[in-house]
């Protein structure tokens, strides 16, 4: 009908998005995944390949805060998977109960830390864990265990949890909400029906509501990975760039930022910053993948 | 009906978790909050009291005013979070009615690639994009955040609208066009009005992302006319660490306009993510 004619008003519609998404987004992504296989001899760029690779591998000047910073990462992330999704999942449980009261304020209360700027969060955490202003170890004295305290931020055995704990506590809220709809989707007959079975309270939760939102953990999984491993923002902000103490907190995107800008005494290397971020994009690539092809399809589907 | 379900045990028990969860959410915003209305040797000797009379000062609020330029850096945030999220509804809108309404070769593939972006994070091509922002000029203007920023947030702007559009109904649509009004304006006039609510949770979707982001202020805009209220208190608190006053009072100024923001939008928010924009 319309064949002949040429629809300009379809081009004109998708024409801005399609441009600047593929100018700001799509182009500098693979032109930094080509950057990878170049260096900087005598200020030429010059193609080697592999060789940077090699290098953020091998090389122990790179490959020992290459391998630090991703051990951290999975760290970082398992962190997340055992602590953050869980509670999320426990509050989502517990706000989404249908004669709860103030279930509206708890909800809007514990998204809170998830609007603030990791700026804010750092520093917040960073000045309440601080052993010169005593805010946590008096804390822990009132309750008899001040000898637990130690300045967790500025040891190396600690900080990496201790952050990892901070993110949780500002994240926790999106998880928390994710789950909390789709628990809120679950038709009431569902439950009522498992009610007659004598099935109530918390094996209601283990037995029926669980199964049926495993979509949406599955979800909150992999919004927690790429999250995780693109992360750099708290650490920065409460550590500075150099991830201290001696590197202990130092992820994927602290190492990117060092690697890419420098810092003290070493010069920035676009050439090798973009093979670290040529990394995390594989990296995210597989998580990514697992997830689409791993679990999101083998995962059972309740039609609600 | 359901009495079953509720014992008043198990009730007092979850308001309990609930109550020291959000309380554990809240504690360190209320003392910074209230330690930044304190004079210095009151911070101290009594981090968790009150403000009183005694205690009460503004010097840190004094300090952050004479040294840090924060209106700027304040306008800068606005300006940027604004114009990116104008870009984002406006083109996001525009391309997500071209894949909704019309059937066109490619209309899959289209869509397929507008989505890649939503799970990959745009910070992985940083290299380039600053080399572009460099080569074109656009280094240290806010231009480059809100280019970099629109991007970003394209790909579930579309994601979230094309589902809200497939729902508008034809005959709507069809009434219009047979009324005689061109493409144009059934997009502008019918459909647009219709999303509303779904553009609203895009916005508020976006807007806390851009405004609390580090990672491009300091890399495609550090100047000091360019700086973002995030990245200025990041740099401000920096140089002034011993300076705790000023620090907290800093920490406060960048809590504020957020939670402002949250109380006004909160409930948009909230229910753009319950209702499923995002499943």
């Amino acid at each position: 009908m319309q064949a002949s004619r040429f629809r300009w008003h379809i081009v004109i519609f998708l024409a801005p998005a399609v441009i600047v998404y593929t100018a700001v987004m799509i182009f500098p992504l693979f032109n930094t995944l080509r950057l990878a296989l170049y260096t900087d001899v005598d200020q030429v760029r010059t193609f080697i390949g592999l060789g940077n690779f090699n290098r953020l591998f091998g090389d122990p000047r790179w490959s020992e805060q290459f391998w630090n910073a991703l051990g951290n990462n999975f760290k970082f992330f398992f962190i997340h998977m055992l602590v953050q999704n869980p509670i999320g999942i426990a509050l989502a449980a517990m706000l989404s109960h249908p004669r709860l009261r103030f279930a509206a304020l708890y909800r809007s209360a514990i998204f809170i830390p998830t609007i603030l700027s990791f700026v804010i969060v750092g520093f917040a955490w960073k000045l309440i864990l601080s052993p010169i202003w005593g805010i946590a170890p008096s804390m822990l004295d009132a309750v008899g265990l001040k000898s637990l305290f130690a300045p967790w931020l500025g040891k190396e055995a600690y900080a990496l949890v201790t952050l990892s704990l901070v993110s949780v506590w500002q994240f926790v809220g999106i998880p928390m909400m994710l789950i909390y709809a789709a628990l809120l989707s679950i038709p009431e007959e569902i439950l009522e029906a498992g009610e007659i079975d004598g099935i109530t309270g918390i094996n209601a939760f283990w037995k029926i509501k669980l199964p049926l939102i495993l979509p949406s953990i599955g979800i909150i999984s992999i919004l927690t990975f790429v999250g995780n491993f693109n992360a750099f923002d708290l650490i920065y902000a409460a550590q500075g760039a150099l991830a201290g103490p001696n590197f202990s907190t130092d992820i994927l995107g602290t190492f990117l930022y060092r690697t890419f800008f420098g810092f003290q005494l070493q010069l920035g290397d676009p050439y090798m910053g973009s093979a670290v971020a040529g990394t995390m994009f594989a990296i995210i690539l597989v998580g990514v993948c697992i997830y689409l092809f791993g679990i999101q399809t083998r995962m059972r589907r309740y039609q609600l | 009906m359901n009495k079953a379900r509720t014992n008043p045990v198990s009730a007092a028990a979850m308001h309990g978790a609930l109550i020291l969860y959000t309380l554990i959410a809240l504690f360190p915003v209320f003392v910074i909050l209230i330690n930044s209305f304190k004079t210095r040797k009151a911070i101290f000797r009594e981090p968790l009291s009150l403000p009183s009379s005694d205690s009460f000062s503004m010097i840190g609020y004094e300090t952050v005013m004479k040294q840090g330029d924060f209106f700027l850096y304040f306008q800068n945030s606005m300006i940027v979070t604004v114009a990116s999220l104008f870009f984002i509804l406006l083109f996001g809108s525009m391309a997500a009615f071209a894949l909704s309404e019309y059937r066109f070769k490619g209309n899959l593939v289209m869509g397929l690639y507008l989505a890649l972006g939503i799970m990959i994070p745009i910070r992985i091509g940083t290299v380039a994009i600053l080399e572009m922002m460099v080569a074109t000029g656009l280094v240290n203007t806010l231009w480059s955040l809100i280019l970099v920023y629109t991007a970003q947030g394209l790909p579930l702007a579309v994601f979230i609208l094309s589902e809200f559009m497939r729902q508008v109904s034809d005959d709507l649509k069809d009434a219009g066009r047979v009324d005689g009004l061109s493409e144009y304006t059934i997009f502008a006039r019918i459909v647009v009005p219709l999303v509303r609510p779904a553009m609203a949770t895009v916005a508020v979707f976006n807007m806390i992302p851009i405004w609390n982001d580090l990672w491009f202020p300091l890399i495609l805009a550090p100047a000091e006319e360019t700086k973002t209220l995030t990245l200025g208190s990041q740099v401000f608190i920096g140089q002034f660490v011993t300076d705790w006053n000023a620090v907290l009072s800093a920490l406060s100024m960048a809590i504020l306009p957020v939670l402002i923001l949250y109380v006004i939008f909160s409930r948009q928010l909230i229910r753009g993510i319950t209702s499923g924009a995002v499943k």
